[in-house]
């Protein structure tokens, strides 16, 4: 009853912000949406029993990379978005390309709804040492290239913003 | 029944916990006022009751009963909103910091803390992942000054924004990094569990027990510049930016930057204590020589409440003392020295604690 | 209770919306911001997943989604920063010549 009451509710955050994101013509106020869809998404993951997924999720998403979204949107202070040319082209080939997109997953989700698992509040509920354990053991190789990966994607950026001298 | 029992002691919790650290603010505000005046040799506050021990109550009607103005050009909704953000955040992470163990009125076990409760046998279930929420907290609490200054109109406003948002991404690395050696020690995320792990006297502590005293100047360091108190308050730099993200604000929604400013300060206090001074644990606690004086059981409980209030004093002292003494860093000074001294050493700490750890030198560690 | 199901409508809702905001968005940032509203719709099927399965290996791939999403997003965005300084724009379409 109550996971049902918060689950609702949440969702319901999620995907008015969503929307939010789409019809906002600002930059920042899209920004600020999609904040607010990934801190309600951190409190989906709660339910689901992820709290270090849900801690992280604050954490990276919602602390680092959308501050980051929003310092660059106050730097480059932009304004309005305008809509051009490419616009009218995007409306044209975008249409049907979403229709499809909603089509195709609405076909996925009707064949695949004979799964009866019922998510059950505290019913799957890890301690962080497990996902440690399965991070630096099973997945020790993976760890270890994303963290080159990051190496280089700092490198890149520290090339890309620096101005020429 | 019984829920709503615990509902109604939930909510006496959060009103007095809460109202306990907004008073501790106000006077915080004054006790900075007073020692900083006798720092260089002035009297600070003495008009408003004896010592001046009235003017935070003047200072807050002051704020109530001001103009509370609105600048033309400013994005309304985010100028509201952004206050609101600052102050809302900055009192959250009190929801989950322990304040000693628990506490027995009328037959009723109470655990100290907003987010703990009892289990049956007498244990205290608290939030597994409590260290990780307040990182999170703190970390989305940059949107309240970023948005302040966007909101503002104003180029002090935005220039100071940016500043805060700059240097608080920076120095939240050095921060986290900083954690991850007590982590190592203590085996867990939850405060409770870390506080538990350094449970005996001064030796116990992860400050000197742990080996984590590389690891608490580099919290303390970076805390200063999370705070944005000198000599990192370049995002509020009066003499090259009037006021910073809070130029335009004016009234309570000014009082609502000082007190999320305070409250981040109180939070992390309270990290740093239960971190690497053993949260409530009394410094003398398990010396056999000392005589246990026995105590009625509610006194009894409320005196680890006084050792972690006594260590929380500690460091706003040091916070009021450092910002009578430091200068302001330079703006290039405060980005090398997070990236090139803090982070290393943060580093390296978690390389030499996990080093020790794994060899079995450590004198306190996971079991 | 609620089904499995559901948490996953929720998750292809939040992608089709973001894919939507891709294509119809003009401004560089806000199209950058909706890919990561896709990637964050794909952890929620990831996390409803390792709950379904009682697995953890869902839990693990959110993290690495994530280090990926930080990884793009700063490059993305210094990538945005120098194109600005080039073009004076944020418009997608006034972005549109190789060289100037």
């Amino acid at each position: 009853m109550i996971h049902q009451a918060l689950f609702f509710i949440f969702a319901a955050i999620c995907v008015a912000g969503a929307l939010n994101l789409l019809l906002q013509k600002h930059p920042i106020s899209s920004a600020l949406s999609l904040i607010v869809v990934m801190g309600s998404l951190a409190l989906l993951y709660l339910l689901l029993g992820a709290q270090f997924v849900a801690a992280i999720q604050i954490i990276v998403y919602a602390g680092a990379i959308m501050v980051l979204f929003v310092f660059v949107i106050m730097l480059l202070n932009a304004g309005i978005e305008e809509h051009t040319e490419g616009s009218r082209i995007a409306v044209y080939f975008g249409v049907p390309a979403v229709a499809a997109l909603v089509g195709m997953v609405l076909y996925v989700l009707l064949k695949t709804s004979h799964i009866e698992y019922q998510v059950q509040l505290g019913g799957f509920v890890k301690p962080t040492r497990d996902v440690a354990m399965l991070l630096f053991r099973e997945y020790l190789l993976p760890f270890e290239v994303t963290s080159v990966l990051i190496l280089i994607a700092i490198m890149g950026a520290v090339v890309l913003a620096r101005r020429e001298p | 029944m019984e829920n709503l029992i615990t509902l109604a002691f939930l909510v006496v919790k959060i009103l007095v916990i809460t109202h306990v650290l907004l008073g501790a603010v106000a006077y915080t505000v004054w006790l900075e006022r007073k020692l900083i005046g006798r720092m260089q040799n002035r009297w600070g506050p003495t008009r408003v009751g004896p010592f001046g021990l009235l003017q935070p109550i003047a200072d807050g009607i002051k704020f109530i009963v001001k103009e509370d103005l609105l600048p033309p050009g400013v994005n309304k909704p985010l100028f509201l909103l952004a206050p609101l953000l600052a102050v809302a955040l900055g009192l959250t992470s009190l929801a989950v910091i322990p304040f000693g163990e628990s506490i027995t009125i009328a037959g009723h076990t109470e655990a100290l803390q907003i987010s703990g409760f009892m289990r049956a046998d007498g244990s205290i279930f608290d939030a597994n992942v409590g260290l990780l929420i307040i990182l999170g907290v703190t970390s989305i609490g940059v949107y309240g000054i970023a948005l302040a200054g966007w909101s503002s109109n104003s180029k002090y406003s935005l220039l100071g924004s940016l500043r805060a948002s700059a240097q608080m991404i920076s120095y939240e690395l050095a921060l986290g990094l900083s954690l991850v050696g007590v982590i190592i020690m203590s085996g867990s995320l939850s405060l409770r569990q870390i506080v538990d792990a350094q449970g005996g006297n001064i030796l116990h502590w992860n400050f000197i027990g742990g080996w984590q005293f590389v690891a608490f100047f580099v919290y303390l360091i970076a805390a200063f510049a999370e705070t944005n108190r000198i000599p990192f308050d370049l995002p509020e730099a009066e003499t090259e930016l009037v006021a910073g993200y809070h130029t335009e604000y004016s009234a309570m929604k000014f009082a609502m930057f000082f007190m999320a400013e305070y409250a981040n300060m109180f939070t992390a206090a309270c990290v740093a204590t239960l971190l690497f001074l053993g949260g409530w644990h009394s410094p003398f606690e398990g010396i056999s020589w000392i005589p246990a004086v026995p105590l009625p059981p509610i006194v009894g409980a409320l005196v680890p409440v006084f050792w972690f209030a006594l260590k929380i004093f500690f460091f706003i002292f040091f916070y009021i003392w450092v910002r009578g003494t430091l200068p302001r860093f330079r703006y290039d000074q405060l980005m090398a020295f997070g990236w090139k001294v803090l982070l290393p050493l943060a580093i390296a700490n978690i390389i030499v604690t996990s080093a020790l750890v794994a060899m079995n030198l450590a004198p306190i560690g996971p079991k | 209770m609620v089904p499995v199901t559901y948490y996953l409508v929720l998750s292809a809702i939040l992608f089709t919306i973001g894919v939507a905001a891709f294509i119809f968005k003009r401004n560089i940032i806000t199209i950058f911001m909706s890919i990561e509203l896709m990637l964050n719709a794909v952890n929620l099927s990831f996390v409803a997943f390792a709950n379904m399965h009682h697995n953890l290996d869902g839990h693990i791939f959110v993290f690495f989604v994530m280090v990926v999403a930080a990884a793009e997003a700063a490059v993305g965005l210094a990538i945005i920063i120098s194109v600005f300084r080039t073009r004076e724009t944020l418009n997608v379409d006034r972005v549109n010549l190789l060289k100037l």
